[in-house]
């Protein structure tokens, strides 16, 4: 096993520890904090599969995030508790939202994909607000968790956790698979240089769809924990900003690793919650070690920790 | 004469009010190697551009084995056969050698919807994509990553490509372009020795390559072709040293 295997195994068994840690130190705070890591970071692990492989840049994956939310606080307003049920509607939902805005979206490229992912991310943010039965603005609190039966009780703040981790775990190991495959090396060819693939043969709009929609429906999942987590959702979480911040979290941690993102995601929240209580312009501390990162390491945190070091040029 | 593999019919393309190419007719017979040259902004590169379905001709017919293909697009027209070489080297930089001729190889496997086998372990893209590179002569770069190859170099990994998609027409625009005497030599060399297993439609400014390898060729000044026939009926044709060959110096 290499060094940047160690690094990453590391990293992620440090994670399972986390509540136990928490319990021990009495300071509970830390698993919610954590949770949300992982919520966060399985969106940024899905939008890197389109972003740092398929150079898709995509402006409104929140969209996806909020819809997997909404599926769960509309099924729970109606009474329908199933967590099977409501998982496998957020997933569902978030995939059918992908295909339509990526049929469209996908027809372009650069600058107007951008601006049109972005576009498509507002109007389902608008949705959101125009949904006055569902609390429209103002939000739809969550009376349950999702019951999964008395076994994996989610109502357990360290059950919701592992829970979380799993299915991070599950993504990540899903997505290495996927861009290893002959399917992840054409989406690597694509973002490398499209004319090429098309001119030896491949119909890459096809493939560049199904990556929208995997990417969009895993992030509904982390829109359904989204809800889990916090029993509430309201149309803030498909504000354009919060694709701004998935994104953010992708290219701090590293493009195009898949992990780089739960590293991204972790020193992005973390980092909010450290500066957020000491300053309300934490954001202007944020942005300027966002820059940095880029700036010395193209691979981002992953880059820094877990790559070797390569001479540049 | 055996029937075309390529037939062009009134092949018409303008850019406003430019004419690329003008009512151009061509016919490729099966192996042969058949040369466009003409003067910069003869409307050759437009003319590959129409045959690969990059370009979309405003009037005219493309036929292809015997079958229409004038409305499909470059995915497609690639899917049945028509690999190409750009004017200026397309590879994909960031990957391997060898990893660039598998993507060649797997365009030609079947669709590409499968998600979880290595496809850098996968023996059925990997041992005929090393095969392509030591045609070319790039066996022993077969790990190198492709923008760190010198130029001559891409434009074999580039012609590599090409084959590895197993065509039945390969559209090489300008193959020696950019080259060096030595580098030009020895592609000329090997398109020589491609000779009779593929037809090529060879675009090309090196009038040496062009006369030791072509089998027929046709002229094109100003989007219009102004003469075809074999380099001896070329070579001999007035109209074409006034207009072309005199100029250039052949």
């Amino acid at each position: 096993m290499s060094g940047r295997h160690v690094a990453i195994c590391v990293a992620l068994a440090a994670l399972a520890l986390v509540p136990a840690v928490a319990t021990v130190a009495e300071a509970p705070f830390y698993i919610g904090l954590f949770a949300r890591i992982i919520v966060f970071a399985i969106a940024a692990v899905s939008l890197d599969l389109i972003l740092g492989y398929g150079g898709l840049v995509s402006f409104g994956h929140a969209a996806y995030l909020g819809i997997g939310a909404y599926a769960v606080g509309i099924l729970s307003y109606h009474g329908i508790t199933d967590g099977v049920v409501h998982f496998a509607a957020a997933f569902f939902a978030a995939a059918i939202a992908a295909l339509v805005i990526g049929f469209v979206s996908l027809r372009t490229s650069g600058v107007y994909f951008i601006m049109i992912t972005l576009a498509f991310g507002q109007m389902v943010y608008f949705v959101g607000i125009g949904l006055n039965e569902y609390g429209g603005d103002d939000g739809l609190n969550i009376a349950r968790h999702s019951d999964f039966g008395a076994a994996l009780n989610l109502d357990r703040p360290v059950v919701f956790y592992y829970f979380a981790y799993g299915l991070l775990l599950l993504f990540l190991f899903l997505g290495n698979r996927i861009v290893q495959s002959r399917f992840g090396m054409l989406l690597q060819g694509v973002k490398s240089n499209e004319r090429r693939m098309i001119a030896l043969g491949f119909p890459t709009f096809r493939y560049k769809l199904t990556a929208f929609v995997m990417a969009g429906a895993v992030c509904g999942i982390a829109g359904a924990l989204f809800a889990n987590l916090t029993l509430f959702v309201s149309p803030s979480i498909m504000h354009w900003t919060r694709s701004g911040e998935i994104m953010m979290m992708v290219i701090l941690g590293g493009l195009g690793s898949l992990v780089g993102p739960v590293f991204g995601a972790a020193a992005y929240l973390i980092l909010e919650s450290v500066l957020s209580r000491l300053t309300e312009h934490w954001q202007a501390v944020l942005g300027p070690i966002l820059i940095l990162v880029v700036l010395f390491s193209k691979t981002g945190l992953y880059g820094i920790f877990a790559l070797p070091r390569r001479r540049s040029g | 004469m055996a029937e075309a593999l390529l037939e062009t019919a009134g092949l018409t393309k303008r850019f406003g009010g430019l004419v690329a190419t003008g009512n151009v007719s061509l016919s490729i017979a099966p192996g042969e190697i058949h040369a466009v040259i003409g003067p910069n902004g003869a409307g050759k590169t437009t003319l590959i551009g129409q045959l690969s379905g990059e370009l979309k001709p405003d009037s005219g017919a493309i036929r292809f084995a015997g079958a229409d293909i004038s409305r499909l697009g470059p995915a497609r027209r690639a899917a049945l056969g028509i690999a190409r070489s750009f004017q200026i080297t397309s590879i994909f930089r960031e990957f391997t050698a060898l990893d660039n001729v598998a993507l060649a190889i797997q365009a030609r496997a079947g669709h590409s919807f499968r998600f979880w086998r290595a496809a850098r372990r996968d023996a059925r893209l990997r041992d005929p994509a090393f095969a392509a590179l030591g045609v070319v002569g790039l066996a022993g770069r077969a790990e190198l990553v492709a923008g760190s190859l010198s130029h001559g170099e891409r434009r074999a990994l580039e012609l590599a490509m090409a084959l590895a998609t197993a065509p039945r027409l390969l559209l090489l625009d300008e193959p020696t372009a950019g080259m060096g005497p030595e580098e030009s030599a020895s592609m000329v060399h090997l398109l020589a020795g491609l000779k009779g297993r593929f037809s090529i439609v060879l675009v090309e400014h090196d009038m040496d390559a062009v006369f030791a390898l072509a089998d027929r060729i046709t002229v094109m000044v100003y989007g219009r072709v102004i003469a075809s026939g074999t380099p001896a009926v070329i070579r001999a044709d007035p109209e074409v040293r006034r207009a072309y060959l005199g100029e250039e110096g052949g």
